[in-house]
């Protein structure tokens, strides 16, 4: 909602400048957006009239005027508008006036001819986007005046962006009264007599959907002056309100919508055929609408139709076909009610927005039809001339919107607010707000005024005592304090204890968008459901369209982004939600995911570079899994056939991962077609795992610290190369038992200086006992027995 | 018994003890090294040294005499030996200057090891906001980003067609599901699943079909809110008094409660702060207004306690939502939204 602060004051005017205005109604609810100059800034233009015009001696296009701009002589002007005319007044620049973009008017000489100022277009005072030569002034204009003074030009345009509650404000009037409740100052409306019907000429309306509109009025105006224009100062408020004027009877409709707030239209009278039906469509019908669209209807939506078919989209846009148009000389002009619920969504099923869909879904005044269609008579009779008749209405009084009467007790004030108004300032507030009070014994029995949709309980009264009260009137308060906040379980996993950590180990934390490519989510998520992702409706592209199932597309995108950017290292993790199982079968699963790729640790002195691998990404792993207690649950299952391989990681270097027996996610570096394919290099590490199975962890049991010394032995073996370590280490925990308090690998070889197919694991094996210090004999028994099982069951053999 | 050849009388002895004493005196003095001290020392007081020669040699003198000539020597050896502890001292306390002189290393060269990496901006900011509510006795609540119609709009009496559906792009999914718009459905999760009093925080990702300059089509929200026995708009104003000026950590920063409109709270305000920028003067983070909006707010609906079951005329509840990128944007000055989502390790180092 767009007004300009001259005419607001026609209506109300408190004693406060534009600025402070704006503010008390941003702080009444009404948030004003804008508040803009309706003109940019220029000066040295009159009013002059043209006395002659006569053809350029050397230009076809130039004519040369004589304008009288109320000084001693006339003055002589080059123009180069075809439509500049002796007897017109029209603005002139005279030689020193600076014009919207500190453009300067001085003497000038065109194709030889002196000119001594210009002829303005109103695009060239900034009233205009753009026009067709120079602005022709009334004839009645003073000559010699200040244009900007005449126009009243130091005028501003306050924008309010108003919510969907305050329908009540879409006007003039609207905003008007409300300046006159928060300034307790009367309102003064332009005089609005009823228009004398001057035939009785009635057109027939059928509401076959009242409870859609419950009241309908039209009226016929016969006789229209089509040359006739709207006046200047009407063109000016629709400007100034950012509407374009059209034609005199569209901007009296626009006019009257602004004022009064009531969406109006005019049809062209000869194109209707037989009475006015307002009924719902019917699936299928087509119409043309003004905005040049033809729309096919549903079943659902409110027209207003004649004998041949619908004519308009009610309350929402007129048809093409039964406009008014530049020859139109009759009009039946409606004014209706359209109820809230039967507009509401239909415009934007059509992809439509109007300021009258704009007013109708929200809500307009059910009791403002008549005033409005007298208004608009009555400016357009004046415009235009016309012979109005009779004003036709049709209406189902059960069907309009009923008074609420509300019970407002006054100790529920307190409860809500924390604030205990006297009654005298509840009546006072409520009574400024156009609400009629009985009293009660809890407190008054409320009405509120009909244009005021959004009173329909005892708390939006409540709402607008607060508001009109003040809420920086409102104290602070701090209510007491309960005892009742339910804690986190202490072995719940802490995710931001995995964060911390995570960082600690050179990564940084990524926020990437929860929706990813189509393609990289199949690249990343191996479950069968990916296959049938879930897909947005409305994406805002391909690219952002389907619900990831992985993290990683996003980290790896982010990873190649910052490798673009010169980065060597990029360590990155990122948490939040999994969409898996598809659209059927949904799962929204807390996961944490990690990326690196690059040396271990930033390029330093004294440190060979080593690019982070398989095991640097398994201790990070295992860093972040430390706090749930159960590290030695811990499982990494290699694949074992290209089923169970991860398609995105390499099959010889991926892990599937295990928690006790729950499958918690994967581990393992990026496939090298797919690094090849994203331009990545080979060596990308990652791993992601579900949170939520991650369960709750073991809380810390204490053991009994031995004071007793340990001993350590080491071990280097041959073993078959195809052994796993977890099978050495399994062997050496049995066999070695409870004295065994560590294993530590500390080498591990495979090469020349061995035979093939062996390889060689050194192992310290850390001994101790918790009852007295071990001597050799006990410590060599457990070592002859560690090496006597490596042998039986692992073919392994010592190395000499 | 033969005579010993040298055998002398006492004083003969006595001057040559002097003699010998200043001449160990002087080695002493000499040594260079610990290795030469302990020449020395051998020289003079090692088992055949000449200085132990001395009280070897005491027998060759007469009985009466013995006593003071071992007295003597005895203090001679004690003088050496002094000399040489001394000098052993001073040697070793140079011997350890060298060695730590000659450790000496560049302090100056950079650390070793790992270097951590940072937290985004917005989780830091989040995290924030989730323990400054946590002091005030809010525990957090999480729920599903991909939501049903009716926990994002119809429980937050947001009925299908109300005007307010416009102003949330909503992202949706062929079946009718949706991306959240905003993280109050999660008020109507908990409040379906948990019995009054409650004291919630829902932070977490929210959508909106929406993207250019100032908008991105995912953000994250923080909502709060409580449901008592007493709860007022006044109460509300305390919470986010106290949360606003301990977030901006600063004592007398100046709010402003501007009425507005949410379907789902009634009343309903807008918070806006003093810009943190400026101090109120005016510029361009607060567009010259000298107030920057931070939070939506109100008392919670009746309908919508309504809708789970709660008895509005025994609960009364408050509620808040908060933008965290604008939050952590005026904290940190990040000037630019998109920023927080292409994830550049030069941007997010900056909050380490």
């Amino acid at each position: 909602m767009r007004l300009s602060e001259s005419w607001l004051r026609e209506w109300v005017s408190p004693p406060l400048a534009a600025q402070a205005l704006c503010d008390q109604l941003s702080m009444a609810g009404l948030e004003v957006g804008a508040l803009e100059p309706v003109a940019p800034a220029f000066s040295g233009v009159v009013i002059g009239a043209v006395e002659a015009v006569e053809p350029h001696p050397d230009a076809t296009k130039l004519r040369v005027c004589r304008v009288d701009a109320g000084e001693d002589e006339l003055l002589q002007i080059v123009c180069g508008a075809a439509n500049v005319a002796a007897g017109q007044r029209v603005a002139v620049a005279r030689v020193g006036a600076v014009l919207p973009g500190n453009f300067k008017i001085k003497k000038a000489k065109l194709r030889g001819v002196a000119s001594q100022g210009m002829i303005c277009s109103a695009s060239e005072l900034g009233l205009a986007e753009t026009s067709e030569g120079i602005m022709v002034l009334p004839g009645d204009a003073p000559v010699g005046e200040d244009v900007r003074d005449w126009l009243a030009l130091d005028d501003q345009a306050i924008e309010l962006d108003l919510t969907p509650d305050r329908s009540d404000c879409l006007s003039l009037a609207g905003v008007a009264r409300e300046v006159g409740v928060l300034n307790r100052l009367p309102v003064t409306e332009p005089a609005a007599k009823p228009v004398p019907p001057v035939h009785d000429e009635r057109h027939g309306v059928q509401l076959e959907a009242p409870s859609a509109c419950p009241r309908y009025l039209c009226r016929i105006v016969r006789a229209l002056d089509p040359s006739a224009e709207t006046p200047l100062w009407m063109r000016e408020r629709l400007r100034r309100s950012g509407l374009r004027p059209i034609s005199p009877v569209v901007d009296v409709t626009n006019y009257v919508l602004l004022e009064l707030g009531q969406p109006l239209h005019g049809f062209d009278l000869a194109r209707l055929e037989g009475a006015i039906q307002v009924r719902r469509s019917r699936s299928g019908e087509r119409l043309a609408l003004l905005n040049d669209e033809t729309v096919e209807l549903d079943d659902d939506t409110l027209v207003i139709a004649d004998d041949n078919g619908p004519l308009a989209m009610a309350g929402i846009m007129g048809g093409a076909a039964s406009a008014v148009s530049e020859t139109t000389q009759d009009v039946l002009l409606e004014s209706a009610f359209f109820a809230p619920p039967a507009i509401a969504g239909r415009a934007r099923r059509y992809g439509l927005h109007t300021d009258s869909s704009h007013r109708f879904e929200r809500g307009v005044d059910p009791m403002l039809q008549h005033r409005a269609i007298e208004r608009a008579t009555a400016l357009l009779c004046a415009i235009a001339g016309g012979q109005p008749g009779p004003v036709v209405e049709a209406v189902s009084e059960a069907d309009l919107p009923q008074p609420v009467c509300l019970l407002l007790r006054r100790q529920r004030i307190q409860q809500v607010l924390g604030i205990a108004p006297d009654d005298a300032e509840v009546t006072d507030i409520l009574g400024r707000l156009g609400m009629t009070l009985e009293p009660h014994a809890e407190g008054w029995q409320v009405s509120a005024p009909s244009q005021r949709f959004d009173i329909q309980r005892e708390v939006d009264l409540i709402a607008e005592i607060g508001r009109i009260h003040g809420y920086d009137a409102i104290p602070v308060t701090h209510a007491r304090s309960a005892a009742f906040t339910r804690a986190p379980r202490e072995m719940a996993f802490d995710l931001d204890r995995a964060r911390q950590t995570l960082v600690a180990h050179g990564y940084s934390e990524a926020i990437t968008y929860s929706f990813v490519s189509p393609e990289q989510n199949a690249w990343f998520d191996p479950s069968p459901a990916s296959a049938a992702p879930l897909t947005l409706a409305n994406p805002l592209s391909a690219e952002l369209s389907v619900m990831r199932g992985s993290l990683w597309p996003g980290l790896i995108q982010a990873m190649r982004q910052n490798l673009a950017r010169q980065q060597p290292r990029v360590r990155l993790f990122e948490t939040g939600l999994r969409f898996l199982g598809g659209a059927e079968a949904l799962r929204q699963t807390p996961s944490l995911a990690v990326v690196a790729v690059g040396p271990v640790v930033p390029e330093q002195w004294g440190q060979e570079r080593r690019l982070a691998d398989f095991f640097d990404l398994k201790a990070d792993l295992e860093a972040v899994l430390m706090q749930t207690g159960r590290l030695e649950a811990l499982c990494l299952q290699a694949p074992s056939s290209d089923a169970e391989a991860h398609p995105a990681l390499h099959p010889g270097q991926s892990a599937a991962l295990r928690l006790g027996e729950q499958p918690i996610g994967w581990i393992g570096t990026l496939h090298p077609l797919l690094a090849q394919r994203l331009e990545l290099p080979t060596a990308v590490q990652l791993f992601e795992i579900a949170l939520d199975a991650l369960g709750l962890g073991e809380r810390p049991a204490f053991e009994p610290l031995s004071r007793f010394p340990s001993i350590r032995r080491d071990l280097a073996i041959l073993v078959p190369a195809e052994l796993s370590f977890e099978q050495v280490r399994q062997t050496v925990t049995e066999a070695a038992g409870d004295l065994l308090k560590q294993l530590i690998l500390f080498d591990q070889y495979q090469g020349d200086t061995i035979e093939s197919g062996r390889k060689s694991l050194a192992c310290g094996l850390i001994l101790q006992a918790s009852s007295q210090t071990l001597v050799d004999a006990e410590v060599d028994a457990v070592v002859q027995r560690v090496v006597e099982r490596l042998e039986q069951t692992l073919g392994a053999r010592l190395r000499a | 018994m033969t005579q010993r050849p040298d055998a002398t009388t006492a004083a003969d002895s006595s001057a040559a003890l002097a003699e010998l004493q200043s001449a160990a005196l002087a080695a002493v003095t000499t040594a260079a090294d610990l290795t030469a001290l302990d020449e020395v020392r051998v020289r003079y007081l090692g088992k055949s040294g000449r200085l132990t020669a001395q009280l070897k040699a005491l027998g060759a003198l007469p009985k009466d005499e013995r006593p003071a000539a071992g007295q003597r020597i005895n203090e001679a050896k004690r003088v050496v030996q002094e000399a040489l502890e001394a000098r052993r001292a001073t040697l070793e306390e140079q011997r350890l200057a060298a060695r730590l002189r000659d450790e000496c290393i560049d302090v100056t060269l950079p650390g070793r090891g790992q270097t951590p990496g940072a937290l985004h901006p917005v989780t830091r900011a989040m995290r924030r906001i989730e323990r400054l509510f946590a002091n005030a006795g809010f525990s957090i609540a999480e729920g599903p980003e991909v939501e049903d119609d009716y926990h994002n709009f119809e429980a937050l009496n947001i009925p299908a067609h109300h005007p307010a559906r416009a102003m949330h792009d909503t992202f949706y999914f062929p079946d009718g599901r949706l991306l959240r718009t905003h993280t109050s459905p999660v008020q109507i999760r908990v409040m379906e699943t948990q019995p009054p009093p409650l004291r919630i925080i829902a932070p977490g990702r929210v959508y909106r079909c929406d993207s250019d300059l100032t908008h991105t089509p995912m953000f994250h929200q923080v909502e709060g809110f409580l449901v008592d026995r007493e709860a007022t708009f006044a109460d509300l104003k305390g919470v986010l008094y106290d949360f606003l000026r301990n977030f901006f950590e600063q004592e007398d920063l100046k709010l402003r409660f501007r009425p507005s409109y949410f379907p789902f709270t009634e009343p309903s305000a807008e918070v806006d702060v003093q810009c943190v920028k400026c101090g109120g003067r005016g510029c361009r983070v607060c567009k010259q207004s000298g107030w920057l909006e931070v939070l939506g707010c109100g008392m919670i609906h009746p309908e919508v306690f309504r809708q789970v079951g709660i008895d509005d005329e025994q609960w009364l509840g408050y509620a808040f939502g908060m933008g965290v990128e604008r939050l952590a944007m005026l904290r940190y000055g990040v000037d630019d939204l998109r920023l927080y989502f292409e994830n550049d390790l030069r941007f997010l180092a900056q909050f380490a």
